[in-house]
């Protein structure tokens, strides 16, 4: 495998943002660094002078190379106790209000957007509730909004669900089909899928809940910081921030303006 | 930028092992003393459902403070760190811990590969890793790389592991500068 040093990694970064807009200077080189090699890898890329006249002239592939490099690992009720968590105690509060406003940030291919359209079925508020599901990388999105996922993945999914307080037969909820689970349309109309990074894209509207779960961990401390206020810009005063297993605000200066739910990874704005 | 900024003064000590690695950890761990001039960081392959019974268990075996490992937290001498499960355990160059979710690597993620050639490409020459019992390919590579960056590799001899699979394919593939078993192993440590 071609491995990229330190210098190289720089010049691409430069180049993709010249070139292209996109920029990921403020993402986590340790990270980065993997899987720029990755796509060097899968792309069979003799050296790196290849990957970088490529990146320069053809925009069509930058796209790709973005597909590729952001990580766009997730399932449906990913770590299942924080979604008991939500369907216990953060909906019941957020559901006393006329309407619902809730952001995926960095939603990739939407597992966690659907999971939450079942949460809120399940606690009869989606009639009353707008979910917007962003991220950097299109493709994920077109994925995303199709609601198909396979269906070999479903009898982890159906296990995630119950562990999360799920009552009814997981089934109920996709058609399988040639090797997938469609999700039904129900569930997807209350969504609206839209290209935004957080990187370079401001805020767009006032949520009761933001979620943004294993993005952060990309990002450099910086960046990270800029996102963080990016999210608190977008909260409603007594909204919701929900972050990754491992992921915190407690080094942010924002951690003042937010109480912690319990020692869930879910904050309360509070000022 | 981080690009040349200095290898940091700290070594990183780095356990990786999959099936019977807990085991010989056991016998290690409780009779470690302080650690002042570097960090333990383990990468063992576990359940991703399982939370942090992992930390708890190392944590009671060994006197030596154990820190949660969270996104960017920092690399200090003196503690014990361990690799979280469902998670890709990285080095930044400055020194913090980076963590990921991307794809398993070796079936695995935590894999032992991946931590152990993003500290091979951070910190070089003051990397000394530790390959212990398991029975899957996982460390080999990473091994390799940490030997080509300067570092120290020390392999389990597979005749004193519980599951010789992991420290045999290693030493097929790379060259040890320690080959030892569990007390051996101990020795190597507290002579750091």
């Amino acid at each position: 495998m071609v491995l990229i040093d330190d210098r190289e990694l720089e010049l691409l970064i430069n180049d993709i943002y010249e070139y292209h807009g996109f920029d990921f200077s403020g993402y986590s080189r340790a990270s980065l660094k993997r899987r720029v090699d990755r796509v060097l890898h899968l792309d069979g890329f003799q050296n790196f002078s290849e990957l970088l006249y490529k990146v320069r002239a053809e925009p069509q592939y930058v796209k790709h190379m973005i597909e590729e490099i952001t990580v766009n690992v997730t399932e449906m009720f990913r770590d299942p106790l924080f979604y008991k968590v939500l369907r216990n105690e953060i909906l019941p509060v957020i559901g006393t209000k006329p309407f619902i406003r809730i952001w995926h940030a960095g939603c990739s291919t939407g597992e966690e957007v659907y999971s939450m359209a079942i949460l809120l079925k399940e606690a009869n508020l989606l009639h009353k509730s707008l979910l917007y599901a962003t991220d950097i990388n299109s493709l994920v999105l077109d994925v995303a909004k199709k609601g198909i996922f396979p269906l070999h993945m479903m009898k982890q999914y159906s296990e995630n669900y119950m562990v999360s307080g799920g009552k009814k037969d997981f089934s109920h909820y996709y058609t399988a089909n040639y090797g997938f689970a469609k999700f039904g349309e129900d569930l997807s109309e209350k969504m609206v899928f839209s290209q935004h990074n957080l990187v370079s894209d401001g805020s767009f509207n006032e949520f009761d809940l933001i979620l943004c779960r294993n993005v952060l961990i990309y990002f450099d401390k910086d960046l990270q910081e800029k996102a963080l206020v990016l999210f608190d810009d977008s909260l409603a005063k007594l909204g919701y921030l929900a972050l990754g297993t491992k992921e915190t605000i407690k080094f942010s200066p924002l951690q003042m303006r937010f109480k912690q739910v319990e020692r869930e990874k879910l904050w309360k704005k509070i000022q | 930028m981080e690009e040349n900024s200095v290898t940091p003064p700290y070594k990183l000590l780095l356990i990786g092992g999959s099936a019977g690695s807990l085991e010989a950890l056991i016998k290690i761990l409780p009779r470690l003393t302080a650690i002042p001039d570097f960090a333990i960081v383990i990468v063992l392959h576990r359940k991703s459902s399982e939370d942090s019974t992992l930390e708890e268990l190392i944590a009671i075996k060994t006197s030596i403070p154990v820190k949660e490992v969270e996104d960017k937290v920092a690399l200090l001498p003196g503690n014990i760190y361990v690799a979280p499960s469902d998670y890709h355990l990285l080095f930044e160059k400055n020194g913090w811990l980076s963590l990921d979710t991307s794809e398993k690597v070796n079936y695995s993620r935590p894999s032992i590969d991946v931590s152990f050639e993003s500290a091979a490409d951070a910190f070089g020459t003051g990397v000394a890793a530790i390959l212990l019992s398991g029975a899957n390919a996982d460390g080999t590579h990473g091994l390799v790389e940490i030997k080509q960056a300067g570092g120290t590799v020390i392999i389990q001899d597979p005749e004193s592991a519980e599951m010789p699979f992991m420290p045999r394919n290693a030493l097929q593939n790379v060259t040890p500068s320690h080959l030892l078993d569990v007390e051996g192993i101990l020795a190597y440590i507290q002579s750091l």
